[in-house]
């Protein structure tokens, strides 16, 4: 009998049912589109600073380097004699990625035995710069010396029918790449972890001091490297055994991945490290990690994931932001809408059925029993509307997804433009950002789970519940003796 | 099974027993005394009819001798227990229970069938969905709707509609039978129909039966008549005196007690 009763008062006022239901659906769905928006937005955000920071990495470490230390690349660049004039040369540099001051290696140990700290690793981000071409004929000074000062070289063994300004049209290509030093035996943990292996493997633990390189996959297609070559590191030739994209499928932060002690032996940094890679125990230390870090380690740059987050900017900025504000309150206040709505068409439609209600309590129909009948019908709308609003925010979330453009998201942007060596932005960021990473392209997508799902009909089930209660109060509110001589 | 002639009616099967009952409604500043002191007694078998103009206080008195509503004074006895006293729950139990209730209006819940209005008055009494439909039936029969059982109110003529009411007051086999106006509505020819068919409830199954009307010929077929004004038993008005109207009324050689 209550479900026959629910079924048939439903199809009887199915407008009004279907109209309720609509209204509850149209808030659900909302409420589905939105937090699936704000969930894509979340793993767009996600992917971002897994690309630029790594899976798993809580925090990092890098100290500053004082501005004296720091200056352009020094390369040797004297002919020595004047038999090498117009000769071609080749030199390499590699050097400590700008700005960035070494750490010793110790300072990993002591990081890693702090309270709340999972795992600290060390690595060592370089920058390998490459110069070739040939000297020039009329000069004794380097080419890369600003022209102007070559007029103080004019009293050279050189002819002086060789004008000055000739220095300059000396052909001198200039290439550079960025090189991590990864230590092999954390591979999970550091400048890799920011990767994805797409091809070849990467270093195992017993090859620390192995020469053997892992390379971005973009930068090994643009100078032709394939697995099993070699590549020529400040003079040394290394193995591809891998190669790797960043997280979100762009271009990882660094070119070329080798080993930590070959890094470190080549830039001349045995021993050192210049950015330390930490995972804490549990999201809630990350807090105390960072105080204690800077306990230990007072001059260090601590950069959380949360810091790197709020530095990111761009499109992807701007998404999260209407996901949270305008998203989120128009969800809600829809809601609030098809609650109040269904609520008052419920009162009214139990208004509207005084003498039924009151019939029934005059055949000995409890209260309770009438409320529940209230309930049961409004419950059922309110079932409705959830499956009908979880198509709409399905649906909707999907139109999100194909629709909106491809998101940007820069990080620390305007920090990168005003940094100089040791300028306003943090290095580790700085480092992590290698040399052109800063902008990631990311395709936004509106994920609904079950448990969106189900808080969808949940929420459904609630406005029903919500607006039963309401027409059950009123409806337990009616006398028997309202049956009786009321006309409708 | 009790055999008592009908003299003997009010000492052994006293049903109702009001003494002094009053009933005030509020209405926002205004009160309105509907009963202003009842005393009434109503045995059981009786074929008993209130009259009144408009506004006179039946159907509060209706109310009243059915448990939809408690008297603001007085008491109101209903075999031994004094209905003032009860609370909502059991109100609606003895509602269920001893009363069958038909309305000037039908009052059928209009997205039902006939078959299952009927069965609305037996879903208090928690009976199985089977014995449910099988008692619904054989009260639709007992009023010749079998054929309409299916049909919903708006499918039905007003006397159908009301056959249908009479059904769903009689499928729980109710002491009392309480009717306020059950012919307002209708015409001339069904009013004979329906009460017609009342009447014959009444003799067959031995229930009392309660009417309000208006109408003096169904009045005049009642086995007693009250006369309410301003919410007080009167005495009957000069004209509508028991004449030959009266003692037309069947007479009832036996009262069958359940």
């Amino acid at each position: 009998m209550f479900f026959t009763y629910i079924y048939r008062e439903l199809r009887r006022r199915h407008r009004q049912a279907l109209l309720t239901a609509l209204g509850l659906a149209v808030g659900v769905g909302l409420v589905v589109a939105v937090t699936a928006y704000a969930g894509g937005v979340g793993d767009a955000q996600d992917t971002v600073l897994h690309s630029l920071y790594g899976v798993g990495t809580d925090i990092t470490v890098s100290q500053t380097q004082k501005q004296s230390q720091s200056g352009p690349p020094q390369f040797n660049m004297n002919p020595g004699s004047t038999s090498k004039q117009g000769k071609a040369f080749s030199r390499d540099a590699v050097r400590s990625a700008p700005g960035q001051q070494s750490l010793s290696a110790t300072k990993v140990a002591s990081i890693k035995s702090l309270d709340g700290v999972a795992q600290a690793v060390g690595g060592l981000t370089l920058t390998s710069t490459h110069v070739s071409g040939s000297f020039a004929k009329a000069l004794s000074q380097s080419s890369a010396q600003p022209p102007g000062s070559s007029s103080s070289s004019s009293s050279s063994s050189s002819s002086s029918s060789q004008p000055a300004p000739s220095a300059s049209q000396a052909p001198i290509k200039v290439s550079s790449f960025s090189i991590s030093g990864v230590d092999v035996s954390q591979t999970g943990l550091g400048p890799m972890s920011s990767t994805e292996l797409v091809s070849g493997r990467t270093f195992t633990t017993s090859e620390a001091t192995t020469k053997v390189a892992v390379l971005d996959k973009a930068y090994a297609k643009q100078n032709s490297y394939a697995l099993g070559d070699t590549v020529t590191i400040s003079g040394a030739k290394y193995t591809v055994i891998g190669l790797v994209t960043s997280a979100a499928g762009t271009s990882s932060t660094s070119n070329v991945y080798i080993p930590l002690t070959l890094a470190q032996k080549m830039s001349g940094n045995a021993g050192k490290v210049n950015q330390i890679y930490v995972r804490a125990a549990s999201a809630k230390d990350i807090a105390t990690v960072k105080t204690e870090i800077k306990t230990v380690l007072p001059k260090a740059t601590v950069t959380t994931a949360q810091d790197l987050a709020d530095q990111v900017s761009g499109s992807l900025k701007s998404a999260s932001q209407l996901a949270d504000n305008l998203g989120k309150w128009l969800a809600i206040a829809a809601l609030v809408a098809a609650f109040a709505v269904a609520s008052l068409l419920t009162v009214s439609a139990v208004s509207r059925r005084v003498r039924e209600f009151g019939t029934l309590k005059a055949l000995g129909w409890k209260s309770r029993r009438i409320v529940g009948q209230v309930l049961g019908e409004s419950v059922v709308t309110g079932l409705a509307g959830g499956v009908i609003g979880v198509i709409i925010g399905v649906v909707g979330a999907q139109l999100i997804a194909h629709f909106s453009p491809v998101l940007k998201a820069t990080v620390g942007q305007t920090a990168t433009a005003a940094s100089g060596p040791g300028g306003a932005a943090p290095p580790g960021m700085q480092a992590a950002l290698g040399q052109a990473a800063q902008t990631v392209v990311v395709h936004l997508t509106a994920p609904v789970s079950i448990q969106l799902v189900l808080l969808a009909a949940g929420l459904a089930l609630l406005g029903g519940i919500l607006s039963g209660a309401f027409g059950g109060w009123r409806a337990s509110r009616l006398r028997p003796a309202d049956a009786l001589r009321r006309v409708d | 099974m009790t055999v008592t002639t009908p003299r003997n009616l009010e000492e052994d099967s006293m049903l109702y027993d009001l003494t002094g009952v009053t009933k005030r409604y509020t209405q926002g500043r205004r009160t309105i005394d509907a009963l202003a002191g009842i005393d009434l007694r109503i045995g059981g078998g009786e074929f008993l009819v209130i009259q009144g103009s408009t506004g006179s206080g039946k159907t509060t008195l209706l109310q009243m001798l059915g448990a939809l509503d408690r008297p603001t004074s007085g008491s109101l006895v209903y075999e031994g227990r004094d209905v003032a006293k009860l609370g909502e729950g059991d109100l609606a139990e003895l509602r269920s229970h001893s009363y069958g209730f038909v309305f000037q209006s039908f009052n059928l819940i209009p997205t039902l069938t006939a078959q299952e209005n009927v069965e609305t008055a037996l879903v208090p009494w928690h009976v199985g969905g089977e014995e449910r439909r099988r008692r619904a039936a054989e009260a639709l029969e007992g009023v010749g709707l079998e054929g309409r059982a299916r049909h919903v109110p708006s499918e039905l003529s007003g006397g159908e509609q009301q056959r249908v009411a009479i059904a769903r007051a009689l499928v729980r086999e109710p002491k009392v039978i309480l009717a306020d106006e059950p012919t307002g509505n209708l015409d001339e020819r069904t009013r004979d129909d329906i009460i017609g068919l009342l009447e014959e409830l009444w003799r067959e199954r031995g229930q009392t039966l309660i009417v309000v009307t208006h109408d003096t010929w169904v009045a005049g077929r009642a086995s007693r008549r009250i006369w309410l004004d301003a919410g007080r038993l009167e005495a009957p008005p000069v004209d509508e005196r028991p004449g030959p109207a009266a003692s037309a009324a069947p007479v009832r050689e036996l009262v069958l007690q359940t």
